[in-house]
């Protein structure tokens, strides 16, 4: 007996239940339907997955129509294409469309598919406002030309494609991405940061970590995207790829079970036994569906199960390999770290290939590929399976067909560099110079300072020099052993620094890749120097990771051995006033501080003040007109003065104003390591001057600017820079002496210890004989001032304060 | 048994960072990895009672922000040299919230 059948949606799930149906009924086998299919895109079924190509122009519309009228009406569907379905009478079983035309159903379908996503911030309903879903958005997006400007919002699949797409056609593209790496769900960060890295050098902008805040318009049409930081992206079309929603409301409306999706048993039925459910529309226990493969799973199903065979869904784990615009991906399982699992990363920086397998108890559990996915699906295979590895761990990253292999070679990274690459950056000579330097005769570090000059200046690349010189000449030469950053990579921190800046790494997922880290984000020994090189090297490009630094720095106050803080605030150039005084006696009060100290700094010390109240105790020093003192930071400190000819009879100059210019100039910085300034007034230094990272002392001629003494765990005079007889060349001095250890000491290098190393005649080179170099690094650090000179308390305060607060307080319900 | 409790959203806590939960007689610290994985520890290290939630997060491990030993969050063990251990308490994240077992919390506080 002929049975009556209503889908809901035309979509490709619906096309794939009939293709069954109609090969089933060609057999003779199971129940007869008379099938009808409503649609609310005026048009049949095509494949929505290649509407990407469409948009680039390697397919047309027609290429991707897999049920056009014609095979509908060859397998007497009735079509009723462009009509919403408005009513749907359960108990009557009748369905009424907004063409006012009935039909009644024995058994009806829900295929009514997802709706895209759209941010309701203002100005998303301006014309020019679009999802990236059907056809009609595809041909709104072909619409732009060449120079026209689009923002897409959203780094995933869709996203990009989108962006690419348009690319292709000479539109000017933007990405903006919420997330700190695109594809996040698919790709960890290194594989995400490749991803970035392909887009870029397809003219695309992308911007992760960025936070949309309103669309602007004019005359109703869209004009730019307004981003929380202030940026203003200009764009002619704005494409919202932020993720799809089940579409449930007709569902939701008729009364049937909904969560996220419409719920569905394993045989794909609603809460109404005559009604099923199919595609993005459904939930099956808790999941929702956005790939093809376990939709058309779902298809097949209900095919048998409308047939009344048995038959059921089981949602299975899939695995994603993508081609996003030509660059291929892949990812399975579960790729988080554990430290009951193994890691077994494989970068090639030349080639751009990245692959990471996830491993615990000898089975691989997860797999991420960047670029080379050759391998992934007999990956993905050992993880369904769970082979066991144990056997070919050695070689399992090479894939099926390289088992046996040898070793990696610790040197690939420096092997894998462009002849063109930058090595020494005093003297500008790249790998290529000293390569054929090598060739010529020159086997030792010497002679190629002799021939070349690199590594003869400040010294920091001799690391990367050997390094050349032992994948040139092989086992001819040995590398002397230098202690490598940490375990997660075999270079040396001056070797990192030297390729951080001649390779313009401006991340650290850039550098972990690039130099081939071992581990796939860093630990606690490298994340924090790397954080500062990339901050140091490109203050306006990087954005500082307060994950990485450590707890002082992170919250802005010194932390204790009872697990309390100090808070110091600042005084410039040692100086303050009562009112200061008695905001900092009212503080003392107010949060019960234990222990007030004046530092050798010539600073007072709030000492003991719990975590939960510094974000209220700097509230009051901040309306007291007090700003944090970086008592905590790797970088300035304090300047310390003694009280001048003001008041000194011995005082030669006005030491204490010239201290607080010191100070008000080089405050915000951050350094390798703290940096501690002083000025005395006369050769009597009251104020210790001798023993600082940089110290003045004021005589009747001007000034003497020593650098490079330390009264630590090692005690050192300074050295003398430079006399000088103006206070504005003590400041340009000073600036630019700071500014050159920003660039190229070692993390946790005092000043006196980096003078060590490169020599003082180095330094005085750039900063007091080369007036060029002088005032080139004068102008980079007020860059980097221009970023970083900014009270960090009233930043935390703004923003952060709930950080500082417990997340929640179970002392009552855990008792009860 | 287990009686899990919402005690916030996964945004929270930072990626790589960790919130302080109070609980009867001491601190536990909740945190967040990189990949959105979450695990709740008493906080305080082994050696000198350092307060992990201010740690480096680093794969699954925090170092501990006074004397640098390394803690796995998922067992609680003290890694490489350092010999001791730090109580791990059963937590989950169901639909961007962070459920912790109350139950465990407090049957440890009581004994």
């Amino acid at each position: 007996m002929t049975q009556k059948l209503v889908i809901i949606g035309a979509g490709m799930a619906a096309g794939r239940v009939l293709d069954h149906l109609t090969d089933a009924q060609e057999n003779g086998s199971g129940a007869d339907w008379d099938v009808t299919l409503f649609n609310a895109e005026p048009r049949g079924t095509y494949n929505r997955i290649m509407l990407s190509p469409v948009l680039s122009g390697d397919k047309t519309y027609g290429d991707i129509v897999t049920h056009d009228d014609d095979w509908y009406s060859a397998k007497g569907v009735d079509t009723r294409f462009g009509v919403k379905v408005t009513e749907i009478d359960r108990v009557a079983k009748i369905i009424r469309g907004d063409d006012g035309r009935e039909v009644s159903y024995d058994k009806l379908v829900f295929a009514t598919g997802s709706n895209p996503f759209i941010i309701p911030m203002p100005g998303h309903d301006l014309d020019g406002v679009i999802a990236y879903r059907d056809l009609e958005d595809t041909q709104e997006m072909m619409s732009l030309t060449a120079g026209q400007k689009a923002v897409v919002i959203g780094g995933g699949l869709l996203g990009l494609e989108a962006a690419a797409g348009m690319a292709a056609r000479g539109v000017e593209v933007t990405v903006v991405h919420l997330m700190g790496h695109l594809m996040e769900r698919q790709l960890d960060e290194p594989a995400g940061y490749l991803l970035r890295k392909a887009l870029v050098d397809k003219g695309i902008t992308v911007k992760c970590s960025a936070n949309s805040k309103e669309i602007t318009g004019e005359n109703g049409k869209v004009k730019a995207l307004m981003l929380d930081d202030g940026t203003e992206l200009p764009c002619d079309l704005l494409v919202m790829a932020v993720g799809i929603r089940p579409n449930t409301g007709l569902a939701a409306d008729i009364g049937l079970a909904c969560g996220r999706g419409i719920h569905v048993d394993d045989q794909l039925g609603t809460s109404d036994q005559n009604i099923f459910a199919i595609g993005e529309c459904v939930e099956h226990n808790g999941d929702i569906f956005g790939l093809v493969a376990p939709i058309f799973d779902q298809a097949k199903v209900l095919a048998k199960v409308l047939q009344g065979e048995d038959a059921e869904f089981v949602n299975r784990e899939v695995s994603t390999k993508l081609k996003v615009t030509g660059c291929d991906l892949f990812s399975a399982g579960d790729f988080a770290e554990g430290d009951d699992r193994d890691d077994i990363v494989f970068r090639d920086p030349a080639r751009g290939v990245y692959k990471r397998l996830v491993l615990q108890d000898n089975k691989i559990i997860g797999a991420v590929m960047y670029g080379d996915t050759a391998d992934g699906s007999w990956f993905y295979g050992m993880i369904k399976d769970g082979t066991d590895v144990s056997d070919m761990r050695d070689t399992l990253i090479f894939g099926p067909a390289y088992q046996g292999g040898s070793s990696s070679d610790p040197l690939s990274a420096v092997a894998a560099l462009p002849d063109e690459a930058e090595i020494c950056g005093c003297n500008g000579i790249c790998k290529g110079e000293i390569v054929k330097a090598i060739n010529d005769g020159a086997t030792d570090l010497g002679a190629i300072r002799a021939t070349t000059k690199a590594s003869a200046s400040c010294g920091t690349c001799s690391g990367l020099v050997e390094q050349v010189l032992a994948v040139t000449l092989g086992d001819e030469f040995v590398v002397p052993t230098e202690a490598p950053m940490c375990g997660c990579t075999d270079l040396t921190h001056e070797d990192v620094r030297r390729l951080i800046k001649s390779q313009e790494l401006k991340s650290m997922p850039a550098v972990m890749q690039e130099l081939g880290w071992k581990t796939s984000c860093g630990c606690h020994v490298c994340r924090p120097p790397l954080n500062y090189y990339l901050l140091a090297d490109w203050p306006l490009e990087y954005s500082d990771d307060p994950q990485s630094r450590f707890i002082n720095e992170r919250k802005h106050a010194n932390i204790q051995k009872d697990g309390t803080y100090s808070v110091v605030p600042r005084m410039f150039g040692g100086m303050t006033t009562p009112d200061e005084l008695r905001a900092i006696a009212d503080a003392a009060d107010k949060y019960s501080v234990p222990t007030v100290h004046v530092t050798g700094g010539q600073r007072i010390d709030l000492l003991g003040v719990k975590g939960a109240d510094l974000p209220a105790i700097w509230k009051d020093l901040n309306d007291a007109g007090m700003v944090s003192g970086h008592a905590y930071a790797k970088g300035l400190r304090t300047v310390k003065t003694c009280v001048g000819k003001d008041h000194c009879r011995f005082g030669t100059q006005d030491s204490t104003g010239l201290g607080i210019q010191l100070e008000k100039a080089l405050w915000g910085s951050w350094a390798p390591h703290k940096v501690k300034l002083a000025v005395s007034g006369c050769p009597r230094n009251c104020s210790e001057a001798t023993c600082k990272d940089i110290g003045v002392v004021c005589v009747d001629s001007g000034y003497q600017i020593g650098v490079a003494g330390a009264a630590g765990m090692d005690v050192k005079e300074t050295e003398r820079l430079a006399d000088v007889a103006t206070e504005q060349e003590v400041l340009d001095m000073t600036i630019a002496f700071m500014q050159l250890y920003r660039e190229n000491a070692k993390y946790l290098d005092r000043a006196y210890k980096w003078v060590a190393k490169v020599g003082l005649d180095w330094v005085k080179e750039q900063v007091v004989e080369n007036e060029d170099e002088r005032n080139a690094l004068i102008e980079r650090f007020k860059i980097s001032q221009s970023v970083y000179q900014k009270d960090p308390w009233a930043e935390e305060i703004a923003k952060e304060a709930d950080q500082y607060e417990p997340i929640a307080n179970l002392t009552l319900e855990a008792a009860e | 048994m287990t009686n899990w409790i919402d005690i916030g959203p996964l945004e929270a806590v930072r990626k790589r960072g960790a919130r302080i939960i109070k609980a009867p007689g001491r601190d536990l610290a909740v945190f967040r990895t990189i990949d959105d994985d979450v695990f709740a520890l008493v906080n305080a290290c082994p050696y000198r009672d350092g307060p992990l939630s201010e740690g480096i997060v680093h794969g699954r491990m925090v170092t501990d922000p006074l004397y640098n030993w390394v803690i796995s969050l998922e067992t609680g063990l003290a890694q490489g040299a350092d010999e001791g251990s730090v109580e791990t308490f059963p937590v989950k994240v169901e639909n961007g919230r962070i459920l912790l077992d109350l139950e465990t919390v407090a049957q440890r506080s009581a004994a």
